[in-house]
């Protein structure tokens, strides 16, 4: 089947079997910061992002279903040479040991920010519950998420006051 | 792993997904949210030859009150449920649920009619669905039906679901000023698989009485249990610590687990057990009664 998937703001072209996963598609474009964990939608280390704020474990979603949505990997990330403030703050507050998850839960926290700017550090643990790390302990991973969260804030409220000028 | 081949249809109109339903009968499965099927397609438990996806089909995301009923659409994702505020403040046992189902992620793309159609054994919305006797709105080529939760649960992995047919809808009663419920899960770590797990709800009177009650027991047996008997106990009598205990060791005679690694058959029942008065003493906590 030829399908078009928006990823990182590009248009691809792809010819993929009905039963080709969303995370194999990825990864055959020569995206390989989605990873594939546990291949059983338990670990998290596949999470995308579709649509800007909903993730979804990429390797239990279809890339066929995923046509017409818009899709951002870890790679979508970076702006024009700069890091995003959750991957500086994941090297600032060292997230991350082997990284094998770290491209997962930046993006579930950039999920759960856009919902909620200001979250508690219960409020990250539990919404990284689906995300497993078995290297940091998960205490960096929260300070990283806490940086972030203030890092956003602050520039949302300068966006804000830009507007009101 | 990669699941079996199949043939993929995105229909953009029910009567259209209706009518491939109704060509392929039970070669074909609906693809919802896909977080059961998908796995299981990828162990190959499940090899359908044919996949219908229903998620560009208009009008099955409603989630609203309608003559007294929640009426909850197909494509509704378990988030839906747990983001909405409104759901969150009154609906006790349903809220609880949200926040268990799967993990946080998987509820993003998993849906609330989509598990109750899967029937797992060890499903969470079935055991809610049984303690606040909700429905399923089926539709097949013969037009829509209703059908209660315990007529719709029929065994493991098996609804009422006939050949050529849809869930659209599940509908949960809207619940009254005095209802409340809780769900009550052992799990042995996000995104595990219930160990065991009761859903309450329970409706007072005025002077206090319980006015109707439902319990659902989940993981402790081939399905989804409703605790007929320990509803039976507590109908139209006022809550005390004995009778709690009495309803919930109802639970425990008619669990029939399965042992495995999360733990022995003894323990399971006895969870049960504990869980239904735990769910019973929480939900009436939760109306302002305290035992």
């Amino acid at each position: 089947m030829e399908i078009i998937l928006n990823i990182n703001g590009q248009d691809r072209k792809l010819d993929v079997e009905p039963r080709t996963l969303l995370a194999h598609a990825i990864r055959d474009l020569g995206l390989t910061g989605t990873h594939i964990g546990c291949d059983s939608s338990s670990c998290g280390v596949c999470t995308v992002l579709l649509d800007h704020n909903t993730p979804v474990k990429s390797c239990t979603m279809f890339a066929v279903s995923a046509e017409g949505h818009t899709i951002t990997t870890v790679e979508g990330l970076a702006q024009g040479g700069n890091l995003h403030p959750i991957q500086q703050a994941f090297h600032d507050q060292h997230g991350l040991q082997c990284g094998y998850c770290t491209p997962g839960m930046m993006l579930a926290s950039i999920a759960l920010l856009e919902r909620n700017p200001n979250p508690s550090e219960e409020d990250i643990r539990f919404a990284l519950s689906g995300n497993l790390c078995r290297c940091t302990g998960y205490q960096n991973i929260v300070k990283a998420v806490q940086q972030a969260a203030q890092v956003m804030g602050k520039k949302s409220e300068g966006l804000g006051s830009a507007a009101d000028d | 792993m990669i699941p079996g081949a199949f043939e993929y249809h995105r229909p953009t109109s029910l009567e259209e997904a209706v009518a491939l339903m109704g060509q392929h009968g039970f070669e074909a499965r609906v693809l919802a949210g896909g977080q059961s099927l998908i796995p299981a397609m990828r162990y190959r438990l499940a090899q359908p030859a044919v996949l219908v996806d229903i998620n560009r089909l208009p009008g099955l995301n409603q989630l609203s009150e309608e003559g007294g009923m929640l009426r909850v659409g197909a494509l509704v994702r378990d988030t839906d449920v747990e983001f909405n505020s409104g759901i969150q403040s009154r609906y006790a046992l349903i809220a609880d649920v949200s926040r268990v189902v799967a993990d946080p992620i998987v509820r993003f793309r998993g849906t609330v009619v989509g598990s109750l159609c899967h029937n797992d054994p060890a499903g969470d919305w079935t055991a809610a669905a049984l303690a606040s006797r909700a429905q399923v709105v089926i539709r097949g080529p013969a037009g829509e039906r209703t059908e209660a939760i315990d007529d719709f649960l029929v065994d493991s992995f098996t609804t009422s679901i006939g050949e050529g047919e849809i869930a659209v809808e599940a509908r949960f009663p809207v619940p009254g000023p005095r209802t409340s419920g809780a769900y009550e899960k052992i799990e042995r770590k996000v995104g595990d698989y219930a160990t065991a797990a009761a859903a309450v709800q329970l409706e007072l009177t005025e002077d206090g009485r319980i006015q109707e009650v439902g319990i659902g027991v989940t993981a402790v047996a081939l399905k989804a249990l409703r605790v007929a008997e320990g509803e039976r106990l507590l109908r139209g009598q006022k809550p005390t610590r004995d009778l709690i205990r009495a309803a919930a060791e109802e639970a425990a005679k008619i669990a029939d687990p399965n042992p495995d690694a999360r733990g022995s058959k003894e323990y399971k029942r006895d969870m049960a057990r504990v869980l239904v008065g735990r769910g019973l003493i929480k939900a009436l906590g939760r109306l302002g009664v305290q035992l």
